[in-house]
């Protein structure tokens, strides 16, 4: 099989599928030509992640990316949100192809341009080196 | 439900197929190359199959050469005429942008050997049109190339036409039949072809058995250098129950043409109506010409890994021309070759058909292919900027 179980999961039954209507942070990573795009919504009280919905359009890889990586920052203050890795999401889906782990890279970074939203929109100041995006392995598709 | 539309991937076996080629597994096992009477009967066994398979194309038994498979023959028939060509100093090659990659990898290769490719144009119906390759072939072309029918979109060439102009204008003509061949009418004579390539398992033969066909007197080099098999164009023991197989699967393949294909286009199209009813869909390729069992959409907004996932999940085995599914980092260079967009391209759909799906098969797939896109649109941004016109429609 192409996908671990925990991926199929994922992909089958993804969690937080949706928009948050009056969302405190949007993030969107990705291009269509390359085949994918992840949009995340937070709610976002006292600095914790009450809820958080999300849109893909890609593979099965990116859809359960995405599912994983809300599961994995739903109820989470954001200082810790801001800690996931891609690493971190692929090995809690038990793994994924060498040729999709970017699916993970952009899940780790439409959650980072979601809470940059949330600063943006409020005035919170941050470090802007937290918001790098990890061009090396992002770079999939040069279109 | 378990339904098989991805019959331009591979297709089962023939029960007619597989029993023919059962007693060259067991009882006459021998080396066609040996003296003792397995062997001889081995290989009166795959003289009766160069026989047969040559019935089939119209053409003479010594001009049929047994290969590995469609890429082999793919390989070898443009590697004869580039070798041959460049003898004379003819450098020029003429093929299409939306051939199998065993055709196209071929004369990448052969361009950084010094020479010259030109790919037409297939235009947005996914045909070349015969004018296109009279103007393209010069002094220096030592080779025409081009699909009798492609895997993807199931567009099938006017390749007689073609094949008339090359002759006339004395250059080579290969075309890659392996998508054809027991699926519409081929005879190569008719086809006025110097060198056609087909694979068994496209027809409901085994996989690894391909043959070349080469017109008497057109050069043909080794790509497999050995014994004295196949008129030493070809080392290596003949595969002889595949071969016996391949001859088989040919030879009933073409007997049921007429009838196959007379079931087939009406299921064919229906289930091409069926799928252009979901909104923002578009046919691939050429309504008319085109395969009998080929069905190839887009689906705006939604990508086709995961299309095909979901599919599965409900018993429905098919093909998308996404990156994600080609393993390479861009869509389908057939749907590109089309003009579809990246973006569409991805949302791909490719069934292909064989005689044995039912209507009531065509019913399931429509119902469940729509199901399947609108859940997808409704979890897809890109489907949620289109429907809240921050983006327009591609697909109107
Ligand atoms: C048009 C075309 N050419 C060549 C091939 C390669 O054939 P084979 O798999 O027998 O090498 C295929 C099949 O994938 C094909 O569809």
């Amino acid at each position: 099989m192409l996908y671990s179980e925990v991926v199929m999961d994922h992909f089958m039954n993804p969690r937080n599928v949706g928009t948050i209507a009056d969302a405190d942070g949007v993030g969107e990573v990705g291009n269509a030509k390359c085949g994918d795009i992840m949009r995340i919504y937070l709610k976002i009280k006292n600095d914790v992640i009450e809820d958080v919905k999300f849109e893909t359009f890609g593979c099965g890889s990116a859809i359960a990316s995405s599912s994983m990586a809300t599961e994995m920052i739903k109820g989470k203050p954001l200082s810790q949100a801001l800690t996931l890795t891609n690493k971190a999401v692929a090995e809690a889906l038990d793994g994924l192809p060498a040729h999709k782990l970017h699916c993970s890279v952009l899940a780790e970074e439409a959650i980072k341009n979601a809470i940059k939203n949330y600063y943006d929109k409020n005035g919170i100041e941050y470090n802007e080196e937290q918001f790098k995006e990890s061009a090396h392995e992002h770079g999939h598709c040069d279109i | 439900m378990k339904i098989y539309a991805d019959n331009a991937a591979t297709t089962k076996m023939s029960k007619t197929a597989i029993q023919a080629m059962l007693p060259y597994m067991e009882e006459i096992f021998g080396n066609p190359s040996s003296l003792y009477s397995i062997g001889q009967t081995a290989a009166e066994a795959v003289f009766k199959a160069r026989e047969s398979i040559a019935e089939c194309l119209g053409c003479m038994p010594a001009e049929i050469y047994f290969t590995s498979g469609g890429s082999e023959s793919d390989n070898q028939a443009i590697r004869s005429a580039a070798e041959f060509g460049a003898k004379k100093n003819k450098k020029h090659i003429i093929s299409t942008a939306f051939e199998h990659h065993a055709v196209l990898h071929t004369l990448k290769k052969l361009q950084k050997e010094g020479f010259e490719v030109t790919l037409l144009d297939v235009n947005e119906n996914g045909i070349v049109n015969p004018e296109q390759v009279e103007q393209a072939i010069r002094p220096d072309t030592c080779l025409v190339t081009v699909m009798y029918a492609n895997n993807e979109i199931g567009t099938i060439q006017p390749i007689a036409k073609i094949g008339e102009i090359c002759r006339a204008k004395k250059v080579t003509f290969h075309t890659d039949a392996v998508q054809a061949v027991g699926h519409i009418p081929v005879n190569v004579k008719n086809d006025n072809v110097d060198m056609l390539s087909i694979s068994a398992h496209k027809f409901h033969g085994p996989k690894g058995v391909g043959v070349l066909y080469v017109r008497k007197g057109i050069y043909l080099s080794n790509l497999i250098e050995g014994g004295s098999q196949e008129r030493g164009k070809r080392g290596g023991t003949e595969n002889v129950p595949g071969i016996v197989a391949a001859a088989a699967a040919l030879k009933e393949a073409v007997s049921d043409l007429p009838e196959s294909s007379q079931k087939l286009v009406p299921l064919r199209d229906k289930l091409i109506d069926g799928l252009l009813a979901i909104p923002h869909s578009v046919l691939n390729g050429d309504k008319e010409q085109r395969l009998p069992g080929n069905v190839n959409i887009c689906f705006e907004g939604i990508e086709g890994e995961s299309l095909l996932l979901l599919l599965d999940a409900k018993g429905i085995s098919a093909s998308s021309g996404s990156a994600c599914t080609s393993g390479s980092l861009d869509p389908s260079h057939v749907l590109l070759a089309i003009g579809r967009p990246h973006e569409i391209a991805h949302g791909s759909l490719r069934l292909s058909l064989s005689d044995e799906n039912t209507e009531e098969e065509i019913d399931y797939i429509i119902q469940e292919v729509k199901n399947v896109v609108n859940y997808l649109r409704n979890m897809s941004p890109v489907w949620r900027d289109l429907q809240e016109g921050k983006k327009n429609y591609v697909i109107q």
